[in-house]
């Protein structure tokens, strides 16, 4: 096996852990009702595979400035796996929220949609991810070329929708949502930090006009 | 009868009493509602065909006492560190007795009843629960609130070092939790003040030595492990109508009509709720309790009034 794959497959299982950890629950639950998630198995379902979204979606953004600090060649090539473990985990917090709180109702999501100002904001953040994981392949990469880029910096939003998301659902106990939150900005702050230097060094390489 | 001033009982005394107090909590078994309810054969009820008891292990495991923490699981994790012996209960304004009063003694001679009800969260979930308590109009009586004592306030003991959950930095509970009820509403013989469950001790986390159980109301209205009780003639300010006054009100009776912002209300997941056949069923209004309760809200708009 070559260093990357090798990398490649450490990364599959720490992130697909917890869904195994799930999977196992599930089957628990599935022999003996109260057996593997507690009294509320369909609570305990959503915020599992809710509080997994937003930390492998946070652990995607910080991708790119680990790799920038170690110097991780394996790290960069690896964003994209990342990426779409953090896809998947929506994808099922979400699915999992229409089977057991929903009963498969379209029309029940859609008045959430509506009515639910933490569902439209949460909604919005995967419709941005989205459209990144549908366009995460490299044909897509090579085709859209510069507005690629424009476009996978969907997550400068959809990070701050989920975390809004959070927020608005949270009643009472703040702490984790400020670790969340305080996470986020420490990776965003990294960013324009980098952005701002760029830009003056790109200034400083132009001559004066006159 | 009630003494100013909490006695000075020996410890082996308040053993005996709390046994005392174990074998009343059997004694009226079976009695499912009290008597005097004069509600006739829905006072069987008030319970659903379908109304199955909820198992002791979840209703002792899974609950709301943001004081020990916010997870549900929390309180039956830490509140066994609370001490709930002595307990000492204040008894203030519009009544003529107030004053500090031991909690055995506000009980004493009072006759303890078992009460099946059914129990409706605000976040759409629900048990039956096998309740064993007091009327509290029995209990309010003693204090002899006066004619212009139009509402009665309750709060929660604070005690950070016994009570995690009131230590923690990221709350925006201003404590203590304080809730309250219309005379009318307290005086109603279904308003119980709970001192046990499934015919023991009230454990800790369910709200012990005593709570407050009004069973037409979401479950954050029958405020745990009470210290006070304020007679007054002004509406109280509930901890959750202070955080969040869109979604909470003053009345919080059940109602499947009046969505939270947060969840319909025209549902409830029954617990235990598996997950291949979720124990979902309809919210009734007033949690089924409408016949009894609903003439205290006559001429009321309750899409107003929430
Ligand atoms: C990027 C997208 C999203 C992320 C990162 C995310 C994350 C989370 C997190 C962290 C929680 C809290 C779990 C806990 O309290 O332990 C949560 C709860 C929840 N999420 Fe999401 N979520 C997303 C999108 C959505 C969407 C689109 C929906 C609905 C269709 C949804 C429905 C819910 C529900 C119903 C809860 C539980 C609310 C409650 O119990 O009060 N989420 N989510």
């Amino acid at each position: 096996m070559s260093g990357i794959t090798r990398f490649k497959a450490c990364l599959v299982v720490a992130l697909g852990a917890p869904l195994a950890w799930l999977a196992w629950r599930i089957s628990l639950e599935a022999q003996a009702p109260g057996s593997g998630l507690g009294a509320d198995p369909a609570e305990a379902v959503v915020h599992f595979l809710g509080e997994w979204s937003l930390i492998v979606l946070l652990a995607a953004f910080a991708v790119t400035p680990l790799r920038r600090l170690t110097g991780s060649q394996l790290l960069g090539r690896s964003r994209r796996l990342v990426g779409l473990f953090a896809f998947a985990y929506v994808c099922l917090h979400i699915l999992s929220y229409t089977a057991f709180y929903l009963e498969f109702s379209l029309a029940a999501l859609f008045e959430d949609f509506i009515e639910r100002p933490y569902i439209t904001a949460g909604m919005a953040a995967f419709a941005f991810l989205f459209v990144m994981a549908l366009t995460s392949t490299r044909g897509w990469q090579r085709r859209l070329r510069q507005r690629w880029r424009t476009l996978h910096r969907g997550i400068y939003l959809a990070l701050p929708l989920a975390l809004v998301h959070l927020w608005w659902l949270t009643r009472d106990g703040f702490g984790e949502l400020l670790v969340f939150t305080a996470v986020f900005l420490v990776l965003a702050a990294e960013r324009l930090y980098r952005w701002r230097a760029g830009l003056s060094r790109a200034r400083a390489a132009q001559p004066p006009l006159s | 009868m009630l003494i100013k001033q909490p006695p000075d009982i020996p410890g082996s005394e308040i053993t005996s009493e709390q046994a005392f107090l174990n074998r009343r909590q059997f004694m009226k078994q079976g009695a499912i509602l009290g008597a005097g309810v004069g509600i006739g054969g829905t006072a069987q009820a008030g319970l659903q065909a379908d109304d199955e008891v909820t198992p002791e292990a979840i209703v002792t495991s899974y609950n709301n006492f943001y004081e020990f923490g916010t997870d549900k699981s929390d309180p039956a994790k830490y509140a066994h560190e609370m001490t709930i012996d002595p307990w000492t209960v204040e008894v203030s304004g519009k009544a003529k007795k107030t004053g500090k009063f031991a909690f055995e003694d506000i009980i004493k001679g009072l006759d303890v009843e078992e009460r099946i009800y059914r129990f409706r969260c605000v976040e759409a979930w629900s048990m039956v629960v096998p309740w064993n308590g007091i009327p509290l109009k029995k209990i309010l009586e003693q204090f002899e609130p006066s004619g212009d004592a139009k509402f009665v306030e309750f709060r929660t003991l604070v005690r950070p070092a016994e009570m995690r959950g009131q230590r923690g930095l990221f709350s925006s509970i201003d404590w203590p939790y304080l809730e309250g009820l219309r005379m009318d509403e307290a005086y109603h013989p279904l308003t119980l003040m709970v001192t046990g469950v499934f015919g023991k001790d009230l454990p800790n986390q369910n709200g012990a030595p005593w709570r407050l159980m009004v069973p037409w109301k979401y479950g954050f209205k029958s405020v745990k492990s009470i210290v006070s009780i304020r007679f007054t003639d002004r509406q109280p300010r509930n901890t959750w109508q202070a955080l969040q006054p869109s979604e909470y009100g003053f009345y919080a009776n059940v109602n499947p009509e009046v969505s939270h912002p947060r969840w319909s209300q025209a549902r409830e997941r029954r617990l235990p709720s598996s997950l291949f056949a979720p124990n979902w069923r309809p919210t009734l209004p007033f949690n089924g309790y409408a016949d009894e309760v609903a003439d205290l809200y006559a001429g009321m708009d309750l899409s107003k009034f929430y």
